[in-house]
Formats: structure tokens, C-alpha cells, sequence
């Protein structure tokens, strides 16, 4: 009886690799149509975006064309317009450089964190906090109202924080545990980008570093570490402990496991998360847009500025979302495999 | 003697240097990720409180900021732009008082079944602020919707959102649903499925206005066929917002997708198995089986994106300029134009109320969804 039903699981075992022939006829039609459409919902608008910059003027004003070579013939105008005549390759390069640099950036510094978090055991004392809180905003009314210059005020409130450590705050028990600053820092992400952009804007005004690649590298590092701590905590929670305890104990330092055995053992999440922080950073609009001009611009910007007085060029546009399209899907079709275990490990335990 | 002293205490020195390091390794590990998050967070939003609190005055070359308590939210909420930001109001009709009943009844009834259930002195309260701002957002809905009525940035938002997300969310677990089942060609539709998610959001916007062109766009000839002529989405108030929607989804469905697909193929195969082997139907399996093991990564998923989908700008930005008139306009939209028209107190204030729905939405969601479906696993 036992066996006869294993035999059976195991002949179902066996048809489950292609099963299909599981579904009736009528399902499989059903499934594969909807497949079907749903990819020809994605695919669609994005060859015609391919198809329109391979265009002139004409062709896109007098109607819809849709198969080059048969409707209409496919010029090489609009690419050698945008890449040799206009000046794209320096947004480009923008792009490039301050994503590649932010994305390392957030992944280096946020794993480093996470990974402290879920290894030592943090105290901070509550006082320290709203002490360091009260000071912070001080120096901010000090400056923005009494005009007091910054570096005083700065100096003055360090060496205040510094005497306060020192004295009262030791007497206060009250502290927030690892969880409470894991929260922190993974609730940041719920700040919208508008609220941050115009105190951010006026802080590089000041040191006088707006419209440069370091002001985007230092604010997108910023705005998407909450990110990268919250999905690389969880992958280093997995990393089993003996591996690394048998390494202290050999001797080797906190920072010496963390790269030689903690991060080669999470390569899969921090692929994952390095996609994801990537896009973020690569299609980022709005803090550009506040914090570059000219020399600094990135393509997202250089992108919606293409609707000029005679309405979007769609030819030329084209060929700017061809090409910023172009190296995501390069990089995310090597990554592949890895985004969705990473993400999901990231999803069960947020 | 003298040399080999020499090396001795050099060689402690640095023994102790680098003890101290690891000592202080935990510190100093966290300590970058605290200082940029300082930076780029705490000090902006205290700033910010501060911007909001004042008028913004250019002033020759220089300018000034004064201090003038909390108009810039009285006047957004309840003086001159509160038409802007909430909409023109209008008195409720019957039909939505009757639609705000069942919503108020709907509301008491969860309020009385968590105090009877469940009480907190904490919880309670936390319930109290939900239903208040969804209280006020409900009202202000329907004292939008009569005719002549408009709603503003803050509803648009809103709508934004619940709409949105939830499209994302039955569509990406749909098509991840079918994707798990033992078809051919998986990896193909897996990769292309993943593509939206990667162009970027202002390209999006810019492909959907090419795309919806109804005398140059490829789909002329089916809008010519219909007979709609010179109609355009982008002249109607409901139509343009449909179209920002389908632009937000067209693009953000994919990470649900991903995600509950790689959920959805981690689910306890021997159970899959017996229930099969039961005769147990496709719908019962996703009942029993399937939705419980997917719950908590779909809530997770699901509040992932509703953090993200208060941020909405590039979208409505490209592909409508915010119009027809202020139909399709974000609020971050919102804050970025009054900054542009240098009303930079307002422009905060409008920020900070919109940390404060999406806050306060979000929160809720993870204290009655998150939490709720891992109890529950």
C-alpha cells in the first residue's frame, strides 16, 4: 500500500520537470496568452522607443511607422546627432562615475554598519542622544538666527557634547539597544527627498560644492544606505557564527573577518542589493536636478530636459533612453540569478 | 641593548594601537553609516522643521528668513492654497454620506474588535492617529468628488498610491503566479518581466507620452477605429491620471513580481505534494498552501513599495506637467514648484506634511498588515 503511494509520488516526481501535459489543453492556452500579453506589454513601448531612434523628423510626424526597412528607412541621424554634436557623453560620464562611486560607497559603509549591528552588541545611552540632539538643534538656530558663524558654533557644541559625555550622561541607565538603531537607520528611507533636498542643497551652497559629481556622491551614498542596511542585515544574520568565532579566536581582528569571511559568504545578497541600490542611483531624478547645473548634470536630468519649446524630440530622446536602458540590462542579465534570492531573504525577515 | 629597547616599545605601541582598533572595532564599523545618516537625514529634517516655520524673502542679493510660527500650514491646509493642496471642496452630496457611513462603520467595527480582543493603552492611541488621517482623507475625498469640485496634490497622492500599489500588487502576484507554474520558456519571461524595473522612471514618462500620442503614436489607427478623433487623455482630469498610474505600474510591477515569484518557488514542497496527491483543487493549494507561506514576504513587499510610492514626481512631471490644471500633480510635485516660485517655507511645509501622511501610512501598514501576517505564519 506504502509503496504503491510512493511510486506514485515518485512517478509524479518524475512528470513534474515538464509537466505541462498536467494542464488541460484549454489552461495552457490561457496561461501562455496571458504570458504572452503581458509581454508584449513590456516589450512594446520599449521597441518602439528603439524603432523612433532610428527616425527622422518626418517619420515620426507623419504617422506611425512601425517596422524599419518596411515602413520606413532607418537612419543613423538621431544617434551620431546625440552622441558626436551634443553633449551627452559628459552627462554620461556623470552618470556612470557618480553611480559606480555612491553604489560601492553605500554597499561598503552600509554592510560594515549592518554587519555591527547584528555581531557586537551596541549600548547608547538615551542621554548621549537627545543630548547630542538638543546641541544639533542649537547650533542650527544659532546659525540660521543669530547668525553666529559655523565653524564657532560647531567648535562650541562639540566641546559641550564632549563635557557632557564626560559628566551627567554617565549617571542615566536609559539606552536603545541594536534594534532600536537598526530602525533608525532603515526608517530614513521613509523621508521623502524633497523634505532633505533643500537643506542639502544649502549645505553644498555653502561649501561651495554644488553641480559636482562629489555633492551627488555623498547625497545618493546618503539617501540609499537606510537600503543597503536593511537587506544586507539579514544576509550576514545567516552567516553561521562558528566560522567566524574560530577565526577570532585564531587572532584575526573584527575587520578581518568581516572582509576575509563575512562578506565572500553573503556574495549573493550583496549582488542583489548592489542592483538594486545601482538603479535607484542610476534613474535618480529629483536630487539631481536640486543639486546640478551644467557640469555635474546626470542623464535623468539631461533626459527631461529634452522638452524644449517645440515640444520632445522624439528621436533624439530615443536614443538617450536606448542608451541609458543599455548597461542596466547588461549588468542586471549577469546578476540575475542572485536579485531575487537576495531580494526575497531580504523580504522574509525585513 | 639600547636599539633592541627601542624596537621593543615601538612594536607595543603599535600593539596597542591596533588593540584599541578592535577594541573599538564595533564603533568604528558603524560609525561612517551614522555620520552620512546624519548628514544626509537628521540634519536636513531639522532644518527643514526650521524652513517651514518661516518666510523666505530674497533680499538683494542676500535673503531672510522670518520666523512666522505656523502659517505656511494653516495656509496650505485651511487658508489660500488650500485649494492646491487638498482641492476645492464642495458640499458632500447623499450618496457620499451614504459611502461615508458604511466607511465609519466599517472603521467603528475594527475599533471595537481590537478593544474587546486586544487592548493597549498604546495600541489604542496608535489606532486613534490611522483612523484620524484616514478619517480626513475620506472627507476630503468626498467633498472633492461633487461636480465643479477638484481634488488637490495631497488626494492625488493618496490616489496615487492606493491605486497604484494595489494594481502592482495583483498583477505582479498574477503573473508570478503563472510563472511558477511548470511552463516552458520560465527564464525567458522571468528576464523580460524584469525590465521595466530598470528604465529609469523620467524615460518611463517620456516612452508612455510618445507611446499615447493619439495622431502619431503607434496606437493611432486603434484610437482612429474607436472613433475618438481628436480626443486626449491628457485633457481629462480622471483620463490623465489613469495614464500617470499605468506608467507607475507599467514599471513597478516587476519587483513584485520578482520577488513573490522567488517566494512562491520557496514554498514547502512536501506539502505542495500531499495536497496534490489529496486531489486538492489549484484554488485550495493557493488558499492553504501557497498564500500563507507567501504572506509576510507579499506585506513586506507591498511596504516596501508604499515607501516608495509617496515619492512619486518624474512620472506625472514629464508626462502631464501636473495638468490638466492640478489633476495629476504629486505633492512632491507640489513642494518642488513652490520651491521653484521661491516660496521655499511652503515648499518645506508641503514636504513635511507629506512625511507625515506617508509616515503615519506606513507605520500603520507595518503594525497592522507586516506584523499581523507573521503572527499569523
Amino acid at each position: 500500500m506504502s509503496d504503491a503511494l510512493e511510486s506514485r509520488g515518485l512517478m509524479r516526481r518524475l512528470f513534474e520537470a515538464k509537466s505541462l501535459e498536467e494542464m488541460s489543453t484549454p489552461t495552457k492556452i490561457v496561461v501562455y496568452a496571458i504570458l504572452a500579453l503581458w509581454t508584449l506589454v513590456v516589450l512594446f513601448p520599449l521597441y518602439w522607443v528603439l524603432v523612433t531612434s532610428f527616425k527622422v523628423e518626418v517619420q515620426v510626424d507623419s504617422g506611425p511607422f512601425y517596422i524599419p526597412f518596411v515602413d520606413f528607412k532607418p537612419t543613423l541621424d538621431a544617434w551620431n546627432f546625440m552622441l558626436l554634436q551634443n553633449n551627452t557623453l559628459g552627462p554620461y560620464l556623470n552618470s556612470i562615475v557618480v553611480t559606480l562611486s555612491s553604489t560601492v560607497l553605500a554597499l561598503i559603509i552600509g554592510a560594515l554598519a549592518a554587519y555591527a549591528l547584528v555581531r557586537i552588541r551596541f549600548e547608547v545611552k538615551l542621554a548621549a542622544i537627545l543630548t547630542f540632539l538638543v546641541l544639533l538643534i542649537a547650533v542650527i538656530v544659532a546659525i540660521a538666527a543669530l547668525h553666529v558663524p559655523w565653524q564657532v558654533a560647531g567648535v562650541v557644541a562639540i566641546a559641550l557634547f564632549l563635557l557632557a559625555l564626560a559628566t551627567f550622561v554617565r549617571r542615566f541607565k536609559a539606552a536603545v539597544s541594536n534594534n532600536d538603531i537598526e530602525f533608525w537607520m532603515i526608517s530614513n528611507r521613509i523621508m521623502p527627498p524633497i523634505v532633505a533636498v533643500l537643506p542639502i542643497y544649502v549645505m553644498f551652497q555653502h561649501l561651495q560644492l554644488l553641480d559636482t559629481q562629489f555633492a551627488l556622491i555623498a547625497t545618493y551614498t546618503g539617501v540609499n544606505l537606510p537600503i543597503v542596511v536593511w537587506l544586507t542585515r539579514d544576509f550576514f544574520a545567516g552567516v553561521p557564527l562558528d566560522l567566524e568565532e574560530s577565526a577570532e579566536i585564531d587572532g584575526a581582528s573584527k575587520f578581518r573577518v568581516f572582509f576575509t569571511i563575512a562578506l565572500p559568504l553573503v556574495r549573493s545578497g550583496l549582488a542583489a542589493t548592489f542592483m538594486l541600490v545601482f538603479i535607484l542611483a542610476w534613474n535618480e531624478f529629483l536630487l539631481a536636478l536640486f543639486l546640478t547645473n551644467a557640469r555635474a548634470q546626470t542623464m535623468p536630468v539631461l533626459v527631461a530636459a529634452q522638452n524644449t519649446t517645440r515640444g520632445p524630440q522624439w528621436w533624439y530622446m530615443s536614443v538617450l533612453i536606448v542608451i541609458m536602458i543599455a548597461p542596466v540590462i547588461v549588468i542586471a542579465a549577469f546578476l540575475q540569478k542572485h536579485i531575487a534570492r537576495g531580494l526575497l531573504v531580504g523580504a522574509v525577515k525585513g | 641593548m639600547t636599539l633592541a629597547q627601542a624596537t621593543h616599545t615601538q612594536t607595543s605601541a603599535r600593539e596597542t594601537r591596533d588593540e584599541w582598533i578592535d577594541r573599538h572595532s564595533g564603533r568604528i564599523m558603524v560609525l561612517p553609516a551614522v555620520i552620512i545618516l546624519l548628514c544626509f537625514a537628521i540634519f536636513p529634517l531639522i532644518v527643514s522643521i526650521y524652513l517651514s516655520l518661516c518666510r523666505f524673502a530674497l533680499a538683494g542679493g542676500s535673503f531672510t528668513l522670518t520666523f512666522i510660527g505656523l502659517y505656511n500650514y494653516k495656509r496650505l491646509l485651511f487658508g489660500t492654497q488650500q485649494y492646491h493642496l487638498i482641492g476645492t471642496m464642495k458640499p458632500i452630496e447623499t450618496s457620499g454620506w451614504i459611502a461615508f457611513a458604511v466607511y465609519a462603520a466599517a472603521v467603528l467595527y475594527w475599533l471595537v474588535r481590537y478593544v474587546r480582543t486586544e487592548f493597549s493603552v498604546l495600541g489604542f492611541v496608535g489606532r486613534l492617529i490611522s483612523v484620524a488621517l484616514l478619517t480626513g482623507l475620506v472627507l476630503a475625498l468626498l467633498a472633492t468628488l461633487p461636480p465643479k469640485a477638484y481634488q488637490g496634490t495631497l488626494l492625488t497622492t493618496c490616489l496615487y498610491v492606493l491605486f497604484g500599489v494595489t494594481a502592482q500588487f495583483a498583477i505582479g502576484l498574477g503573473l508570478a503566479l503563472l510563472c511558477a507554474q511548470p511552463i516552458r520558456a520560465r527564464g525567458f519571461f522571468r528576464v523580460v518581466f524584469f525590465i521595466p524595473l530598470m528604465v529609469t522612471p523620467v524615460g518611463v514618462a517620456y516612452m508612455f507620452r510618445m507611446f499615447a500620442d493619439m495622431q502619431k503614436g503607434p496606437l493611432a489607427p486603434v484610437s482612429a477605429a474607436l472613433g475618438l478623433g481628436a480626443w486626449s487623455w491628457a485633457d481629462h482630469a480622471w483620463s490623465a491620471r489613469l495614464m500617470v498610474l499605468i506608467g507607475d505600474t507599467w514599471q513597478w510591477t516587476p519587483f513584485m513580481f520578482i520577488v513573490l515569484l522567488a517566494g512562491i518557488e520557496n514554498q514547502p514542497r512536501d506539502q505542495l505534494e500531499a495536497a496534490r496527491l489529496d486531489g486538492a483543487s489549484g484554488f485550495q493549494i493557493f488558499r492553504d498552501i501557497t498564500w500563507p507561506a507567501i504572506a509576510p514576504i507579499a506585506a513586506t513587499v507591498v511596504l516596501i513599495r508604499l515607501i516608495e510610492a509617496f515619492k512619486i514626481i518624474d512620472i506625472p512631471n514629464v508626462l502631464t506637467a501636473g495638468g490638466p490644471g492640478l489633476a495629476t500633480e504629486s505633492m512632491t510635485l507640489h513642494s518642488f514648484i513652490a520651491w521653484r516660485t521661491q516660496d521655499l517655507g511652503g515648499s518645506a511645509a508641503i514636504g513635511y506634511l507629506l512625511l507625515f501622511v506617508s509616515t503615519i501610512t506606513c507605520v500603520s501598514f507595518f503594525n497592522y498588515v507586516v506584523r499581523w501576517t507573521r503572527r499569523h505564519q
